[in-house]
């Protein structure tokens, strides 16, 4: 008999079809890896399971645990079941944790909660669940509170609240997609290591095929709430049958080829770049600590050439990106485009302000709602001097539009009509449209579906055959710089730690932080392309 | 405990700069009520007064030094417990102050108490049952406490309870010799017309506090260890939807200290309101200079205790700088 049985599940929130269909089943001791692209259902499944859905929703077929069916059971007796028989981890570590209970009273609420066993009882069990999740009490004591805690280690907490009545199925729902791919390594291995351990079922919802190719042994792709295809992970990618799924793998591993770049002219010069932060005071008559987050970093980005940024979170790119942008003023060192400062005295030199633009990750928070599009992408000409009015305004909106695949006519519409893939090239459109010198690209493919972010890498390198554009690409996707760059630069704790050309770095990584990082990225099998 | 420690620390400077907000705030004080035109001793003696009555009138109230002497004579009194003496009915200001702290201070209290009691409890009721009958229902009664002014609830409590029941006096007030509960009972209706508005707005606060808190991601973690809706409420929403609220009670202190001269006015109360409002028609500034400084105080005093309110429920408050 399977651990977790899903038969025909179909969900409905408010009337609107969410779920057609859904079968699924998992045994003890198995990882069912369920994919597929933002929409496709696969965390509403993982939440009907819980029975935590939201309010409106109505569920039709079966869940069954150990035989017994779930999606008819009170509520009361859900409670029981949920955090005993079935723990969940979540994709936000930060935001997961009370943010005014220490882990320990966290942890320990999972067992207290079900009368599993008496105080002191509970309280040896939270030590040892955090020390089997990485976070031994010597070095973590039960009294820290989420805030003290990295991303990594919250979700090592997060765990151990999962997994401290050992449950017989976990589910976990994007648990490394917020976190570092070193992280995520370590994170993917505790996973592995405690359905082994305990003999769990795993159910776990991702939308990193690579993720999925190493961890599953059961893998279900949906797509608008149904499934398309599933079956084990090695046949599975063997012999791809829905063309959904091989267009899932194609777009994952998505490859551009990039024009050459043709005039070696330097354009950014970065020369000896520091930049402090003040850290509070230690005690009331301390002096205040400094934070270096970026330490004597020197470059030189030439003009026509696609640069890659890499490094983890908390390595000092973006306050590097906001130094360039001119956003803040650094120590000392000296950020030059095309010969000229980005910071004039203390004030930034706005003749070099309208030379870059950036494109930013998130493609909801980054525009006003209450702007028509026309007005959205031509905010930057309020950097010009004399900024193109009349028609000459009105045929440049038509024209980026119509570079970055949009229609002239959707100057006219709001930005909520357009889904996260438009909203990014609409984004590209306003960094375009005074024909910057250099575009800076902080993250903005990383918030997008696997085939938009395809889409979109091919509109970059369209764009840079028609518009020869000069870019600092930023991102801890290493796939996605590794063929979206020619050059790139491998950063850590402030300093540049490696640059070369990109295809040499990733073949024949030099510093060992360099190899650490490549080593930890998940990779995409090669049997699923070589099929598409 | 590195707790302790931190909220120690915490504690520290916030006092420090309650120390620096009151030295800035009693200057500012001074000079905009001595700026002000108007002599006090012409005004006391009237427009016909011989130049040298007024002249010894103003050396007697310590009028005729200069500026800065008579802040540092001011501030230097007030620190040991002298006030001065009001220049209409030449008393001590401390005493009169002090009379009139004894009924506004314990009003304030007694209603805050009261609209926290009704608050709490309508708020996390209605965030609970968001959208269902019963939070239309407090959210609807919250809107008419807002809408309605309090002392027409003062009135109506004075119709009610006192001239239809006769459970309570129409207005005055007992005096705290005749005993606590006689004191306490003499200040019921004036708390409760006080209390209603204010609970009104505190309910709202609560209840949209505890939403937002709701739709957290903890708040589902919590659900998924197996809490059920209302343990998740109490034991991890409630805390965390606190610091808003906390904010508009200390506010809400600071208005019923003094803000309450109509409801005074109503029960016939000799609140500190109606001090400073008689204090400044009879430009009695020595008075009205010492309730500012006083009510600046209090209002400083508050946020203060505030802010050591926010660092106990959360954390995060007590590392940061």
């Amino acid at each position: 008999m399977s651990l977790l049985q899903i038969e025909n599940l179909s969900l409905s929130i408010h009337g609107a079809e969410i779920l057609k269909q859904v079968s699924l089943s998992i045994d003890p001791g198995q990882i069912v890896a369920v994919t597929g692209e933002s929409g496709s259902g696969k965390s509403m499944t993982a939440l009907a399971v819980m029975q935590l859905l939201p309010n409106g929703a109505q569920a039709q077929g079966a869940i069954r645990l150990e035989g017994q069916d779930l999606l008819n059971r009170p509520e009361g007796e859900m409670c029981a079941l949920r955090g005993a028989a079935v723990g969940m981890v979540f994709q936000e570590p930060m935001t997961a944790l009370n943010p005014v209970k220490t882990i320990g009273d966290q942890v320990m609420e999972t067992i207290l909660i079900h009368n599993a066993m008496p105080r002191p009882q509970a309280l040896a069990r939270t030590q040892e669940v955090l020390t089997r999740v990485g976070l031994p009490p010597d070095r973590f004591p039960l009294s820290r509170y989420p805030h003290e805690l990295s991303g990594g280690q919250r979700q090592r907490v997060v765990i151990a609240m999962a997994i401290a009545l050992r449950p017989k199925l976990l589910i976990a729902d994007e648990p490394t997609t917020a976190l570092d791919v070193t992280t995520q390594a370590q994170i993917l291995d505790l996973l592995k290591g405690l359905v082994r351990e305990y003999s769990m079922g795993l159910l776990m919802i991702t939308h990193d095929l690579a993720v999925v190719a190493d961890m599953a042994d059961q893998i279900v792709v949906m797509r608008r709430g149904e499934v398309v295809e599933s079956g084990a992970t090695t046949h599975l990618l063997r012999n791809m049958q829905h063309p959904y799924t091989r267009m899932l793998f194609e777009a994952s591993g998505h490859q551009v080829s990039l024009p050459r770049a043709a005039d070696p002219r330097p354009l950014l010069e970065v020369t000896e770049v520091t930049r402090d932060y003040r850290l509070p005071r230690k005690g009331l008559f301390g002096t205040p600590g400094h934070h270096r987050a970026v330490d004597g970093v020197s470059f030189a980005l030439n003009k026509g050439e696609r640069l890659g940024l890499v490094g983890e979170s908390g390595c000092g790119k973006s306050t590097l990106t906001r130094a360039i942008l001119g956003l803040e003023e650094v120590q000392s060192g000296d950020i030059r485009l095309d010969g000229q400062p980005v910071f004039a005295g203390h004030r930034p030199n706005l003749a070099v302000r309208r030379k870059m633009q950036v494109v930013f990750q998130d493609p909801y928070g980054s525009f006003n709602p209450r702007h028509r599009v026309a007005r959205l992408i031509t905010e930057p000409f309020h950097l010009l001097e004399t900024p193109p009015a009349g028609s000459e305004r009105q045929d440049r909106i038509a024209e980026m539009l119509t570079a970055v695949g949009l229609s002239p006519d959707d100057a006219g519409k709001y930005i909520h009509e357009f889904s996260g893939g438009q909203r990014q090239r609409i984004a590209i459109a306003r960094a375009l449209i005074i024909r910057p010198e250099l575009i800076l690209f902080d993250e903005a493919v990383s918030a997008l579906d696997v085939s938009v972010r395809a889409q979109i890498l091919d509109l970059l390198a369209e764009l840079c055959a028609t518009y020869d554009l000069t870019y600092l690409f930023i991102s801890h996707d290493l796939r996605v710089v590794r063929t979206i760059t020619d050059r790139v630069m491998v950063m850590q704790a402030g300093r540049i730690v490696e640059q070369g050309e990109t295809e040499q770095v990733f073949a024949n990584p030099q510093h060992p932080y360099t190899q650490t990082l490549i080593e930890a990225a998940p990779v995409l099998p090669d049997i699923g392309v070589n099929v598409a | 405990m590195p707790n302790v420690a931190s909220m120690l620390r915490y504690a520290l400077k916030r006092l420090i700069s309650l120390l620096i907000s009151l030295a800035v705030a009693s200057v500012v004080i001074f000079a905009v009520i001595e700026v002000a035109p108007g002599d006090p001793a012409s005004f006391m003696l009237g427009v016909n007064a011989q130049e040298d009555t007024l002249a010894a009138l103003r050396a007697e109230l310590g009028l005729d030094v200069s500026k800065a002497q008579r802040y540092f004579n001011w501030v230097g009194g007030m620190l040991m417990g002298d006030f001065g003496t009001s220049y209409t009915y030449r008393t001590p200001v401390s005493q009169m102050i002090a009379d009139r702290l004894w009924v506004s201070l314990p009003l304030a209290l007694y209603a805050l108490t009261l609209s926290t009691l009704i608050a709490f409890p309508a708020g996390i009721y209605a965030a609970a049952r968001r959208g269902k009958p019963g939070d239309l229902t407090v959210m609807g009664a919250t809107q008419l406490g807002i809408a309605v002014p309090n002392f027409w609830f003062a009135m109506m409590l004075v119709l009610i309870f006192a001239i239809n029941l006769r459970w309570f006096n129409a207005g005055g007030f007992a005096g705290w010799d005749q005993g606590l509960w006689i004191g306490l009972h003499s200040l019921t209706l004036p708390s409760i017309a006080l209390a209603l508005p204010q609970a009104a707005i505190l309910a709202r606060v609560m209840r949209s506090s505890l939403l937002d808190i709701l739709g957290e991601d903890f708040m589902r973690t919590a659900r998924a260890k197996g809490l059920s809706r209302r343990q998740a409420l109490w034991r991890h929403g409630v805390r965390n939807a606190l610091i808003p609220v906390l904010t508009i009670i200390g506010l809400q202190f600071s208005f019923l200290l003094a803000g309450s001269i109509i409801i005074e006015q109503v029960f016939y109360l000799p609140g500190l309101g109606r001090l400073v409002f008689q204090a400044i028609s009879a430009r009695d500034l020595i008075v009205v200079e010492s309730v500012v400084m006083l009510l600046v105080f209090a209002v400083i005093t508050v946020n203060f205790l505030v802010d050591l309110a926010y660092a106990a429920v959360d954390p995060r408050l007590r590392s940061r700088t």
